[in-house]
């Protein structure tokens, strides 16, 4: 059996989706969290069901490609539980009238019961589900209350073959509306105030730029200082015990080289020395890691708090001059955690060139957390100037590239039409979960390639490989953009991962502007290897390569004029 | 007296009195429950030929700057 949960974007499908399953999933406050179907188990009499979460869907004529993927799923489901957000009854019904058209059954499921009272609203839950006649449950998801409840019931669920049409389902409504539902007016709350402020752009616009400035200042202070006061005592402690495999080795050979790495003036130099379990712990646990960490708590306070679409309204006049529309911001910020999520997330977007677009200006311009606290490390002890310059370069090739590919490209750039739900006090519950789950992919999807990538470079230094591919691309690397010709092998591994390439440049001794260059070609040159994968599945073939032909020439070219600039 | 969303005052509570487009178009205002006979709150539009923010319901929207200029309102009296 399959149970498919369905209903309007942002009513908490997945949040009651981890409450039925225990499966974690992605949650948070906007509308199009989930972008593809999640599936998991549920205990139902002593049977294993097959539980499904779907993508949010308004009507069962679907608008972009994941409400088809919502629609299509009807075909193969035996029950529907369709999630309803009771603060906005109205709306959400009439989806409910169409799939009780559809002859499946359908148990209906009343999510944020615990706001209504606030906004004033009372709903007859009895009254409503006598006139749809399936089953309704109310409940609150983020705290399990209704739960038990929904899946007792969940045998009731009833199949109806309605025949209503458009115009039908509308004044149905209207009468369900006007029989089950009470709205007292209440004074509005801080909340709903600060909705309004963050919209209108004299205020909004001052609001985001202060948000934006914290979450930068956040970030680079809790890595900073769990980099300080966490991960380098503990890595301190752990030299002793690497510094007595490095003797008992002899100091060097080549098991020494792989697994220690080489020495720098007869030390271990934790950043420089490339060995396995050196390096290729150092940099993604004690670099990599606090940041991350760091970067994803913030994020998730952002995305559970309703902050995103609002965001997206104010930088959405912006967006559609690079032809995309504001909720193009969702990928561009997740990709600042991770590319992958921001490449699957453009699935957002309704147009192919909308998705190009955007799936092309992050893979470029946006560098993940990993290459963002590498290049902190590096090019922090220059202050702001060295940073800045990076992120500034960054941020007009942004809006350049942009720009030229809405011009270029032919299609449509359809306008914004987006719902925004109320601000919400995350739970600190999800949060946790979601930021574990976040680590958790971290850990066990960046590091065996962090490891992959330091052996590879071990294996090319031995082997004399670098020596041979650095004289060929000597022009390129020496002539346009005037690094070093060893710098060449920071760009094989960053196709690996962009963390330890941007480690390789430390041993180079570049200056302050060397090193923007370096940093900036590699943010641009090429997406590293899950990236690429996951851009070959969303684009397809021929786009992708169209995609790369510009990072390889956009690279060639920003780090040309960098290089005769600084 | 009718204007459309697009240029009703900031706000300024309206009834949406028809719409200025075809199927397509009711089709997809609908799904935010955008329809005639409703009565919005326009709460801001973005500079720069941003989109127009609405309140209806108990939900906020963003809507497309042209998509605002084929919605015609009909002001409420001032409260």
């Amino acid at each position: 059996m399959k149970i498919l949960l369905m209903g309007d974007p942002n009513v908490g499908k997945s949040a009651i989706f981890s409450r039925l399953t225990g499966v974690n999933v992605m949650v948070s406050n906007y509308p199009g969290t989930t972008i593809e179907l999640k599936k998991g188990k549920m205990k139902l009499d002593d049977r294993l069901v097959e539980v499904i979460d779907v993508p949010g869907t308004y009507t069962l004529e679907p608008a972009s490609k994941a409400e088809e993927v919502a629609v299509r799923m009807l075909e193969v489901g035996d029950v529907v539980v369709n999630v309803i957000d009771a603060t906005n009854l109205e709306r959400n019904l009439y989806l409910t009238l169409q799939l009780l058209e559809q002859n499946i059954p359908v148990i209906v499921v009343l999510n944020f019961w615990d706001e209504i009272r606030h906004l004033g609203i009372q709903i007859d839950a009895k009254k409503l589900e006598a006139y749809l006649n399936v089953p309704v449950v109310p409940t609150v998801a983020v705290t399990a209350e209704g739960i038990k409840k929904l899946v007792s019931r969940l045998p009731e669920a009833r199949a109806h073959a309605n025949k209503y049409g458009e115009e039908a389902r509308w004044s149905e409504i209207g009468k369900i509306i006007r029989e089950v539902q009470k709205i007292t007016p209440k004074k509005h709350t801080f909340l709903e105030k600060l909705e309004d402020l963050s919209v209108k752009p004299l205020t909004g616009i001052p609001i985001t730029l202060s948000i934006l400035a914290l979450v930068f200042w956040l970030v680079r202070f809790i890595g900073e200082n769990l980099i300080a006061y966490l991960f380098d005592p503990l890595f301190e402690l752990y030299l002793s015990a690497v510094t007595g495999l490095s003797n008992v080795l002899g100091g060097g050979g080549i098991i020494h080289d792989v697994l220690v790495g080489t020495l720098i003036e007869g030390k271990i130099d934790f950043v420089q020395s490339m060995g396995l379990l050196t390096t290729g712990l150092y940099v993604p646990f004690a670099m990599v890691l606090p940041y991350v960490f760091a970067f994803y708590l913030v994020l998730g306070v952002l995305e559970d708090s309703g902050y995103l679409p609002r965001l997206a309204t104010l930088v959405d006049a912006v967006l559609h001059k690079l032809g995309m529309h504001g909720l193009a911001i969702i990928p561009m910020l997740l990709g600042l955690g991770c590319n992958v999520p921001g490449a699957l997330s453009t699935r957002i977007l309704e147009t192919k060139k909308q998705r190009f677009i955007a799936a092309t200006l992050m893979a470029i311009v946006v560098p993940c957390m990993a290459q963002t606290s590498m290049v902190f490390a590096l090019l922090g002890p220059y202050g702001i100037k060295g940073l800045g310059i990076y992120f500034v370069t960054l941020f007009i090739v942004w809006l350049a590239l942009g720009f030229l590919l809405n011009k270029v490209l032919k299609g449509e750039t359809p306008e914004t039409f987006m719902e925004i739900p109320p601000y919400r006090i995350p739970y600190f519950g999800s949060l946790a979960k979601k930021l574990w789950m976040r680590i958790r992919s971290f850990l066990t999807e960046a590091i065996p390639f962090v490891l992959l990538g330091v052996l590879i470079v071990n294996v090319l230094y031995v082997l004399g490989i670098i020596d041979w591919i650095s004289e060929a691309t000597a022009p390129v690397i020496v002539g346009i953009w005037g690094l070093p010709k060893e710098a060449v092998a920071s760009l094989i591994v960053g196709f690996l991962r962009k963390d330890v390439a941007v480690g390789m440049l430390l041993p180079l001794g570049l200056d302050m502007g060397q090193l923007i260059v370096a940093s900036v070609v590699l943010t641009m040159y090429f997406p590293c290897v899950a990236t690429f994968v996951v851009l070959f599945k969303e684009l397809g073939a021929m786009d992708l390569i169209k995609s790369t032909a510009i990072m390889i020439v956009s690279a060639l070219l920003v780090g040309g004029i960098l290089n005769a600039l600084l | 007296m009718e204007v459309s969303l697009f240029d009703l005052q900031t706000g300024q509570k309206a009834i949406i009195k028809r719409l200025k487009e075809g199927e397509m178009f009711r089709k997809k205002l609908a799904s935010l429950n955008i329809r005639v006979g409703k009565t919005i709150r326009k709460i801001t539009a973005q500079p720069l030929r941003g989109p127009v923010v609405i309140e209806i319901d108990n939900t906020e929207a963003t809507i497309g700057m042209n998509m605002a200029k084929k919605i015609v309102t009909e002001p409420l009296g001032a409260e």
